[in-house]
């Protein structure tokens, strides 16, 4: 499953920065963004990104905990998931 | 390639709408733990439990972690206790014995209950089952995390109205027990018609002896998410409405299917089934009441209910059945009043009666669930009342369930509180005509015909 992609959801209200320092970490880190989608609704900031987490060398759930804290610091809810959750639920 | 709606509504599903998976049960079984030698068998149970459930939480927690979707309990189910205690336990006190090692076994393995502390009688008792059924008042007042099942009929033999009898009395007694947390003994105590072998939902749940050594199974939950989607149809024919049940459900048991196969892949045991169940929780918006109350009911229990509960029931089915593979256990919406804060409130304002929870236990998932009644309440009426509902499940070829509380010391209008999933329960009104000469009889009602069915 190590090689399956993974989602990272950011939602909170919109500010200066938040992508920036959300894909800083990610580089550092060494996983890879391979799609970003972005929507702002009434203010409110939504993100999406497809990564792989392969090439890091920090545990899953350490990566999660890392960007939740980080999330938590910039006032937004930052969330990494594995994407089969969304696939099984979504696709036939 | 995923898009971002769709990661905003699963998301919103669990965030928002109280969908979990309730639980996910491991099925183990204690055949091969067997003695004649009463230390023998519990040692052998506590160090086969310990070593087939010690992965269970941590990789639950694990997945919990990974897909961020709350597991909310980890549960064991075992063997029939009565099979598995019969060569060792001579005593009542024995089988008490036993209770105390699976509640260790279970306090170790860190899994909130464990179910199979249970008998299968539906057509006779051996003098074994006949212990562990006199057993249980003390075995769940001693422990905390055992639950209890009996099975006192099936549409293939009939019903054992001679343990129909004896069940009315150990649940007065197991009420005696636990007077002092108003009686909370029986709300870990069911009475079960047609009991399925791989129901992972407590308190009925057993690991059954068609099964294989250790199976994982997994019930999910969604009354929030059924309800949300409801919303969106408000007023619209019964197609729609239908169609949107069964497409959410199909989501929500694809979650199911997913925990249940990542469960089985990483600790090594075979994924057995899904149960396809909407299992209130006494939170707002997690509960099947205002389902059927979104769906145009002023309140539970009103004329119409029990068509929207089997419509509801017959969706979920029809959604779920499509999303996963392999379905068993239950499989259907839980009526339980205490677990479900809109059934609380139809029962407190005398919207919901348990003479209409009785009718509605004919086309949903299992039975009268989690119902207060009062202390005072005869055992030859709490046998009644068991007979009704083995009687419905008997003839309509469904399971059927009682887990009734007659809570010592409370009359109708009291409340009873069991903390957390559990709840609090308005103790509700019983019929006060006596149905003990029926009762008093003994013997078995025949099995059914299974022809000219009107």
């Amino acid at each position: 499953m190590s090689e399956s992609k993974s989602i990272i959801t950011v939602v909170g209200k919109d500010q200066v920065g938040i992508i920036a320092r959300i894909t800083t970490y990610l580089y550092e880190n060494n996983v890879n963004i391979e799609d970003i989608t972005q929507s702002i609704v009434a203010g409110y900031f939504n993100m999406m990104m497809i990564v792989d987490t392969s090439g890091s060398e920090k545990a899953f759930i350490t990566l999660s905990e890392e960007l939740e804290a980080l999330g938590s610091r910039i006032g937004v809810m930052v969330k990494l998931q594995r994407e089969d959750i969304f696939k099984s639920m979504q696709r036939i | 390639m995923i898009n971002i709606n769709e990661v905003i509504e699963t998301n919103n599903m669990i965030q928002k709408e109280n969908l979990d998976v309730r639980t996910v049960t491991l099925g183990i079984s204690l055949l091969d733990c067997v003695s004649d030698r009463i230390d023998t068998l519990c040692d052998n149970i506590r160090l086969k439990i310990a070593r087939t459930a010690k992965g269970l939480v941590p990789v639950c927690r694990e997945i919990e972690r990974e897909y961020a979707i709350p597991i909310v309990n980890k549960r064991v189910s075992v063997t029939p206790i009565s099979l598995v205690g019969a060569g060792a336990c001579r005593t009542e006190e024995d089988f008490v014995r036993v209770a105390r090692a699976l509640d260790e076994a279970a306090r170790e393995a860190e899994i909130n209950f464990l179910g199979g502390y249970s008998a299968l009688v539906s057509k006779g008792m051996t003098r074994a089952d006949e212990l562990l059924i006199n057993s249980i008042p003390r075995a769940l007042a001693e422990t905390e995390r055992i639950c209890a099942s009996v099975n006192v009929g099936s549409t293939k033999t009939g019903i054992n109205m001679d343990a129909v009898r004896l069940m009315g009395s150990i649940i007065r007694k197991t009420a005696h027990l636990t007077a002092d947390r108003d009686s909370i003994g029986c709300a870990r105590l069911v009475v079960l018609c047609n009991a399925p072998d791989d129901n992972p939902f407590m308190a009925g749940a057993f690991h059954g002896v068609t099964e294989t050594d250790s199976v994982i199974n997994v019930g999910v939950s969604g009354p929030g998410v059924i309800n949300h989607a409801i919303q969106t149809v408000k007023g619209r024919p019964f197609g729609e409405l239908c169609d949107t049940i069964k497409k959410t459900a199909f989501k929500v048991t694809r979650l199911g299917q997913l925990v249940a196969q990542e469960a089985s892949r990483r600790l090594g045991i075979p994924y057995g089934i899904v149960d396809l169940s909407l299992a209130p929780t006494p939170a707002v918006g997690d509960s099947i009441a205002e389902i059927l109350e979104s769906m145009g009911l002023e309140k539970a229990g009103a004329p119409g209910t029990t068509a929207a509960l089997a419509l509801l029931n017959d969706q979920v089915k029809k959604g779920g059945i499509m999303a996963s593979s392999y379905v068993g256990g239950l499989s259907g919406a839980f009526i339980p009043v205490s677990e479900d804060h809109g059934m609380i409130d139809a029962a407190s304002c005398g919207a919901l009666t348990l003479e209409k929870l009785e009718a509605m236990t004919c086309v949903c998932s299992v039975g009268l669930d989690m119902i207060a009644i009062p202390g005072s309440t005869p055992q030859s009426t709490i046998s009644g009342i068991i007979a009704d509902e083995m009687a419905i499940g008997m003839i309509n070829q469904k399971t059927t369930a009682v887990r009734i509380i007659p809570v010592e010391g409370k009359s109708v209008g009291d409340r009873a509180s069991f903390g957390g999933l559990l709840g609090y329960a308005p103790v509700m009104a019983v019929n006060p005509w006596s149905s003990r000469d029926f009762i008093d009889r003994g013997g078995r009602i025949p099995a059914p015909v299974h022809s000219f069915k009107n």
